[in-house]
């Protein structure tokens, strides 16, 4: 392409022949309003806002978009004369006599100086721009949209205005539309926000804050290119060409001297509990997603907001819910109490809400626990020993005070109470990962009736596991607080760094051999290891074991019809011997 | 018969029962002196010929523990203990000794309060059965358990496997 030269607004500028004005202009920092323009989708002109005087310096002038006009050598561009602000005026009122007045319009209106639309307030939310269209056709490559009918019935629709199949609901259209005429909901027709949604809610996003490396990943059950081959938006402004659509996942094999099992847990889901109806009120909050909404980062902005965005006049925090329960969870989840006083005094420092603490026992065994206890009571909690049993919407009587009511029995004056709130958080169970055993037949560790892993010793090796060379950190291995689990881990990076200096495993001298002359080759051993440890040797017609692998359990020894299998440390005739002994 | 006390064999597995026993002690709690345990690594080690061996030695009956379903350190040890104990326990039958001397409990690390109910209640039981003597049986050794007995074996076997899981 041949380079021309432009002016606009008395400015040079060198340019691609044929490229668009907008663009020079946006390269030069002049700013053309617009409301149909995208950079990477083909220009419209549907808005015309984006209208300028073109002149060729010898008396032809002419009104142009300047999102489509290309430029020419010689063009002469003004983007602020009185007849282009008459023409944005007219084209705005026009568009204004359609459409009831979107933010974005108002807006304009204010900039350009109109006050009253000549031509009335319509009432319509759409300005027919195209942009939906054009992205749905253009970037996401789902041509789901389209334009229907002609003159004053002209409108943005799916094809026959049916649910549309092509449609991946990838939520571009609402994502563009100026004026919020296309929104996303959901079956009941309640507007998904996409700024209520916690976490990540593009396809492409950095997992969390501390994620390494520290790059965006693409979720490719996301991403619009993988699902319909379009869109490429993100290589189009990456400056540096970093994206790539061809990675794929990979395995990968490393070789290791030590194995840190530190899976963590998972939150308990109180859905289930149908009394506390979390899921069906909706200022019913777990743990997690009240202290999502105390960060900074958060929606809220760390406000603690109820759903209708207004301050919670009181909030009850309900502990032990799923854990310390017969019919869930039977253990302690220990971090509870703590982070419940944390969140009470959360709230009295941010809002003038009345805090409720409904805890079975109060559990602050730890440094500094009690003391932080103690400073919470002086803070104006208050602190009932009771669970909460149920919680049901307000009755009026009780609506001045809050909408929802939570009944429990406060053990220590021996009385029913109902206490009306606005916002109740449920301080969920820490509960194993639903993936634990899995992970635990891969390390070849054991989980105990809880999912928790299961360490080498409960207090002399709490770090190791029975399998050499893999050691446990954090809650996988049972509920921990902060500190515990960061003793815990050090622990275990200080237990893997003394195995690499050694560079080798000292294993335990008990395992089970064959005896060959004995072996006669029945094979009913090799299917009772469940480390794979016994192998048939087809020359030899005997079984034999890898003494590595062998974990000594001996229930191969037991089978063993011929007594050929020796378990070292345990031999038959070391059991008979101690029998014998025994009951002698 | 009053001053009857019976001699127990506790085989125990060495990762749940085993410390369940030791945790019974840590914990300082009492149970009768009536069983004597031998530590194997895990219910599967235990063969068969052990208990019969402990009844001819002397013992009263055997108590055989193991880490329950789902939690054998060795994943599926405590099952094949859990196939072979009613197995054996028809055999004992067949034998013409009273299954009930024979037991298969589960008791894990944590369960030291019931292994020492575990322990009493086998203690009173054996008590109540009276000590065992070989010589009044009369079990023939050259006519083993015939043709129909096997097929109880089975399917005593076979039902006792159900109702375990």
């Amino acid at each position: 392409m041949e380079k021309v030269s432009i002016t606009i607004d008395g400015k040079p500028i060198e340019v691609e022949e044929g490229s668009y004005v907008l663009q020079a202009a946006e390269e030069l920092g002049i700013k053309i309003p617009t409301l149909c323009y995208y950079e990477h989708m083909t220009p419209y002109a549907a808005c015309r806002i984006c209208s300028v005087e073109a002149r060729d310096g010898k008396g032809w002038t002419k009104i142009v978009t300047a999102c489509n006009y290309p430029a020419w050598d010689g063009l002469q561009i003004f983007t602020n004369t009185p007849r282009v602000i008459t023409a944005r005026k007219v084209n705005l009122e026009m568009l204004m006599s359609h459409c009831a007045p979107a933010p974005v319009l108002q807006e304009l209106a204010d900039e350009l100086g109109v006050k009253e639309p000549r031509w009335g307030i319509g009432t319509d939310t759409c300005i027919m721009c195209g942009l939906c269209v054009r992205i749905c056709d253009e970037v996401v490559g789902a041509h789901a949209l389209t334009f229907s009918s002609r003159g004053i019935d002209r409108e943005v629709s799916t094809p026959f205005k049916l649910e549309s199949e092509d449609c991946i609901l990838c939520g571009a259209c609402a994502r563009y539309c100026p004026t919020g005429h296309i929104r996303m909901t959901d079956t009941n027709g309640r507007i998904l926000h996409s700024e209520l949604m916690l976490g990540p809610n593009t396809a492409i996003s950095i997992p969390f804050r501390q994620a390494i490396p520290n790059a965006p990943r693409i979720d490719p059950d996301y991403c619009i290119h993988m699902t319909t081959g379009g869109c490429k938006l993100c290589s189009k402004v990456c400056p540096k060409e970093c994206i790539n659509y061809e990675d794929k996942d990979e395995f990968e094999e490393l070789e290791i001297g030590a194995i840190i099992v530190a899976t963590g847990f998972q939150d308990f889901d109180p859905t289930p509990m149908k009394q506390f109806g979390y899921g069906k009120y909706p200022n019913v909050l777990s743990s997690i997603e009240f202290e999502q909404m105390n960060n900074a980062a958060s929606p809220t902005d760390g406000k603690i907001l109820m759903e209708n965005g207004e301050e919670p006049r009181s909030i009850a925090i309900l502990h032990c819910i799923g854990s310390r329960d017969e019919d869930h969870h039977k253990y302690c989840s220990r971090v509870c109490c703590m982070y419940a006083l944390k969140f009470a005094h959360l709230v009295k420092e941010k809002t003038d809400a009345e805090v409720y603490q409904l805890y079975i026992d109060m559990r602050t065994f730890g440094k500094g626990y009690e003391e932080f206890y103690q400073r919470i009571l002086t803070e104006g909690v208050n602190v009932i020993r009771g669970k909460g049993g149920e919680i049901v919407p307000s009755p009026p009587e009780y609506s001045g005070e809050g909408n929802l009511l939570v009944r429990c029995e406060d053990t220590l004056i021996g009385k029913f109470r109902e206490i009306p709130v606005d916002m109740v958080i449920l301080c969920t169970a820490l509960e194993a990962r639903s993936d634990a055993e899995d992970i635990a037949r891969k390390f070849n560790i054991s989980t105990g009736a809880d999912g928790w892993f299961i360490e080498a010793h409960p207090k002399l090796a709490p770090v190791s596991t029975t399998t050499e060379g893999v050691f446990l950190a954090g809650v996988c291995q049972g509920p921990k607080d902060i500190p515990d689990t960061v003793a815990q881990g050090t622990a275990a990076a200080a237990h893997s760094i003394r195995l690499l200096n050694m560079g080798e495993v000292l294993m335990d001298a008990a395992y089970a051999e064959i005896v060959e002359e004995f072996c006669s080759g029945c094979r009913i051993c090799n299917g009772l290891c469940p480390y794979n440890a016994i192998t048939f040797d087809e020359e030899k017609k005997v079984s034999e074991i890898n003494s590595a692998l062998c974990k000594a359990c001996g229930t191969c020894v037991a089978a063993c019809p011929t007594g050929a299998i020796k378990a070292r440390h345990f031999t038959d005739d070391q059991i008979y011997a101690q029998i014998e002994g025994i009951l002698a | 018969m009053k001053d009857f006390e019976p001699k127990i064999l506790g085989i125990l597995c060495n990762w749940c029962s085993y410390t369940g026993a030791d945790l019974a002690g840590t914990a300082r709690m009492k149970y009768p002196a009536n069983m004597r345990s031998v530590r194997v690594m895990c219910s599967g080690r235990v063969d068969p010929g052990f208990i019969f061996d402990a009844l001819r030695a002397g013992a009263d009956g055997v108590l055989v523990c193991g880490c329950h379903p789902g939690d054998c350190h060795y994943h599926e040890g405590n099952y094949k203990c859990m196939r072979r104990i009613p197995l054996t326990k028809i055999l004992l039958e067949n034998m013409g000794i009273d299954p009930r001397r024979l037991r298969l409990e589960w008791v894990s690390a944590s369960e030291g309060a019931r292994f020492q109910q575990v322990v009493t209640e086998f203690t009173e039981e054996l008590r109540a059965l009276g000590p065992l003597k070989l010589s009044e049986l009369n079990f023939d050794p050259d006519h083993p358990a015939g043709g129909d007995n096997q097929i109880a074996v089975e399917s005593a076997a076979h039902d006792e496997l159900e109702a375990g899981h």
